[in-house]
């Protein structure tokens, strides 16, 4: 494919000069996004600012056919915004504004590049409530959330940002401008072509406008940590609440490794002796939370729970959730490469997979970090590795092979939240098979003939 | 070029390695907020460093732009869960960077030798130029020449200096501290005083008050009157070898062992003071001294409210305050609490928490003076949220913020007070008497 760089003087005159990066010094710092150990140099960093100048630039590449990645701030966890050779990148930081906060309808319409965080302060302020709360939040754009399908903790009870996104302007390959779905709340006027782009990845065009369903917060919540000597008993304590069909809003576990990364970090007096830590949160009517609260500590305790700590207000329930955000990035604490994944099973199979998880770690004899959201059956294994240790790497690669299998065989899925990128690509044919597979070229060959949306990415 | 230009390849790898670039920082970094461009990013400054350090990239004018850009807020520290230690890579950056000669042009040559190796390096120079700056302000030269439209003549940007000059207090620390001051009532310990260097000659009516604050807190002062800067400056304008040289002096003239406590007023000088064992760690004869050092050095804030200080008796007429935090206090120190005791203490006064309190000021050591449009538009920000309070005294506990917020509220022609904490609790004590 040609190389960005003949199309400078044009990108400049779509964008303004000062929005597009060519130094060395400005491109290193975007040949990577959050995911461990993957690099690749961009041919050109390229700030749009609004949807017209998404479409020009759009236009200009598809003819020149040059490749796009689209970034939003980076943070993903799959390489879905990594760049690839001599790509351009479009990074939609810039367009960050807050477009509308409609009480009337409980919607909100946001540029792709604002922050999960400015969503959610925005709601809040309005007394409303946008659940979605990845563990990146704070800098994550609603963008980049919607491209992911992004996930969080609240995912048990209130589920992911696909469930929150009515309607989407999209730019096509082509530069056409395509704008999906509205503030009804039944809409089923032909195919729900929304539902297309969530979670494309940046493969099937360029999201530049989210129109996303707010809803009433709730009026009480309360947090609580009970702690276990062992894992099975966490997982147990699991079970036991969603067969006792309370759907608490977090249902977060953290191994011991995890919690003293966490703790060193965040200090907010984690008990450092034991296997196995939940995170249990419930939200709802005053009446509903207290009893909820009650009977899941109930169950705690009949599951030899150690010790369960009620958080004694709103800014300690806070500091206990945002820690447990942090567990990806504290694990950084003990080696330098920390390659997490995301495999996710049916709930009535976790206990299963943490066991199979920690078989796994230590046949390959690696370190390993686990936490998740146990009550979705999301689990983050975290390898504690160093990428210039190759031969560890590739122990590293055999055992998440191993973790992918297993988690398929239980009837799960090989990513949760994190997206397919390029981090989990060699394992979609097999998850989703040939029939699926085909139909995924399709729509991607239909909505990109030229193949210019972060080509390399999800499938070939 | 010199030796020292492989600093960010002398660093243990693991240091740089240590950031897994999960962003978490970005929204806590100032200049990357004001740009939205990850090289003006914590993640995106070790991306180059490490760039450096791996021999992917050389070192380039635009690199060393880059690291004098960054405030050295530290407020990503603050935020990064993986424990990455920015101001060691930052440090060592800028050191890098000075070392290939890549920023050297005659008049930055000039003003760094002056200022960094020659002014800062010996406190009676600095105090000799402050005397004659005093002299220049007293004598109404410094009316006269603002009357007279003469300074029009000078270049904008020493124009701008001239007006942000500070105003030299009339006595130096030295002639208003004995050099021990003995604790009122029963002594319980014994503590030094460092005087600062800018402290010492635009505030040092507040190292006066914070010997006097100690003093009826059951502390015996010793206060030398002649002292050395903390090399703060020099660490952080990568001058590690003159740091290492203050430092030094530092350990000699205050012997670690002999105190209860080594006590800073100035948040910048307390993050820096701290750190003596990490800047000595290859000299075998003051490494083990600066370890004892740095666990005896102790903002005066954090200080008071571990021995548990003695509240007031009577109250002094009703004041209402808010506290901005120094960055090099918060995120430097992690000393957040203690300030907002000791006003907490103060009877009659009510603290009003102000939004974004620890986001930097743009004062940030020189940053004000070197990039006067960035560090323009974070005072112009500090100061509506500041007035967003409804506060008429906002107090803080670095020199540096203080005069940067002293400077913004004339500017705007505010009727705001900048004051230190421990300033607003020596006048509590003193309505008492």
């Amino acid at each position: 494919m040609a190389a960005a760089q003949n199309s400078l003087p044009e990108l400049r005159r779509i964008v303004g000069a000062g929005n597009v990066l060519t130094e060395k010094e400005d491109l290193i710092p975007y040949s990577f996004d959050g995911t461990a150990a993957l690099r690749q140099m961009p041919g050109c960093v390229v700030f749009a600012i609004n949807t017209e100048q998404v479409t020009a630039t759009l236009k200009m590449a598809n003819q020149a056919k040059i490749p796009v990645v689209t970034r939003g701030s980076g943070t993903g966890l799959s390489g879905g915004s990594l760049p690839v050779p001599d790509c351009l990148v479009l990074c939609l930081a810039k367009m960050d504004r807050i477009l509308e906060l409609d009480r009337a309808n409980l919607t909100l319409l946001a540029e792709a590049g604002a922050t999960t965080q400015a969503i959610s302060d925005a709601s809040t302020a309005a007394s409303l409530f946008y659940p979605p709360d990845p563990g990146s939040m704070k800098i994550s754009t609603i963008g980049g959330n919607v491209s992911e399908n992004s996930g969080g903790l609240r995912g048990l009870k209130y589920g992911v940002t696909r469930n929150y996104v009515m309607g989407l302007e999209v730019v096509l390959a082509n530069g056409e401008v395509l704008w999906t779905g509205n503030k009804c709340v039944k809409d089923v006027a032909g195919y729900s072509v929304k539902d297309l782009f969530i979670g494309s990845e940046g493969t099937l065009g360029v999201i530049t406008k989210v129109l996303l369903k707010l809803i009433p917060k709730p009026a009480a919540k309360k947090t609580m940590v009970a702690t276990f000597a062992q894992m099975d008993q966490a997982a147990q304590t699991v079970s036991d609440i969603i067969a006792a069909q309370i759907i608490p809003c977090t249902l977060e576990f953290l191994d011991r490794t995890t919690i003293r990364c966490v703790e060193d970090f965040a200090k907010v007096g984690l008990p450092l002796d034991c296997e196995a830590l939940l995170l249990i949160e419930t939200d709802g009517h005053p009446a509903a939370v207290a009893e909820e609260a009650a009977r899941m500590e109930e169950i705690a305790r009949k599951n030899s729970a150690v010790e369960v700590r009620v958080a004694k207000d709103d800014a300690e329930a806070s500091r206990l959730a945002t820690a447990r955000r942090s567990a990806f990035s504290a694990l950084a604490r003990v080696s330098p490469t920390t390659i997490l994944e995301d495999a996710t099973v049916p709930r009535s199979e976790l206990a299963k997979m943490i066991r199979f998880v920690a078989a796994v770690a230590s046949k390959h004899r690696l370190r390993i970090g686990t936490f998740g959201h146990m009550g979705d059956g999301n689990l983050h294994p975290t390898f504690l590795t160093d990428e210039r240790n190759q031969e560890e790497m590739r122990r590293v690669e055999e055992a998440f092979k191993e973790i992918f299998d297993e988690a398929i065989r239980l009837g799960g899925t090989i990513t949760g939240e994190h997206g397919v990128g390029v981090a989990k690509k060699s394992f979609l044919p097999k998850f989703a098979g040939d029939t699926q597979m085909r139909v995924m070229r399709e729509f991607r060959r239909t909505l990109d003939p030229s193949g210019i949306l972060n080509p390399g990415k999800m499938f070939d | 070029m010199s030796s020292s230009s492989s600093h960010l390849k002398g660093l243990d790898y693991s240091v740089l390695q240590q950031c897994m670039h999960c962003g978490l920082c970005l929204p806590t970094c100032p200049t990357y907020d004001a740009t939205k461009v990850e090289r003006h990013s914590p993640r995106g400054r070790i991306a180059l460093m490490r760039a450096v350090a791996d021999d992917q990239m050389v070192m380039t004018k635009t690199f060393a732009d880059e690291m004098y850009f960054c405030l050295g807020c530290l407020a990503c520290m603050t935020a990064c869960p993986a424990g990455v230690n920015y101001a060691e890579l930052f440090e060592h950056a800028r050191a890098e960077a000075e070392a290939s000669g890549v920023l050297r042009s005659p008049k930055r040559n000039l003003i760094r030798a002056f200022a960094v190796r020659w002014l800062f390096m010996d406190l009676s120079r600095l105090q000799l130029a402050g005397r004659a700056l005093r002299l220049y302000q007293q004598l109404g030269f410094q009316r006269l020449l603002r009357r007279s439209g003469v300074l029009n003549l000078l270049p904008r940007r020493l124009r701008e200096l001239e007006a942000i000059t500070p105003n030299i207090r009339p006595d130096f620390s030295a002639e208003l501290i004995l050099p021990v001051t003995p604790a009122v009532g029963q002594r319980k310990y014994r503590v030094a005083m460092l005087i600062g260097c800018a402290q010492d000659l635009i505030f040092s009516d507040i190292n006066r008050d914070t010997v006097e604050v100690l003093a009826r807190n059951g502390c015996e002062v010793i206060t030398p009157p002649k002292q050395f800067c903390c090399g703060s400056l020099h660490a952080h304008n990568g001058e590690r070898v003159l740091a290492q040289q203050l430092a030094r002096k530092q350990l000699a003239q205050f012997p670690p062992d002999q105190f209860d406590a080594i006590i800073t007023n100035a948040g910048g000088c307390g993050s820096h003071l701290k750190h003596y064992r990490s800047l000595l760690a290859d000299d075998p004869v003051y490494r083990e001294r600066a370890e004892l050092w740095d666990r005896k050095v102790k903002d005066i804030h954090e200080w008071l409210v571990q021995i548990g200080i003695s509240p007031p008796a009577n109250a002094p007429p009703p004041q209402t305050v808010t506290y901005h935090e120094s960055c090099h206090l918060s995120h430097g120190q992690k000393i957040v609490a203690q300030p907002r005791q000791i006003l907490g203490s103060i009877p009659n006064l009510t603290l009003v928490e102000l939004p974004e309190s620890s986001w930097c000021c743009g004062s940030a050591g020189i940053y004000n003076l070197i990039q006067p449009e960035m560090a323009g538009q974070l005072l112009e920000r500090k100061l509506k949220h500041i007035q967003s309070t409804g506060a008429d005294i906002v107090a803080t506990g670095n020199p540096g913020c203080l005069l940067q917020l002293i400077n913004g509220a004339k500017q705007k022609g505010l009727n705001l007070r900048v004051i230190h904490p421990i300033t607003l609790l020596a006048k509590a004590y003193r309505a008492g008497d």
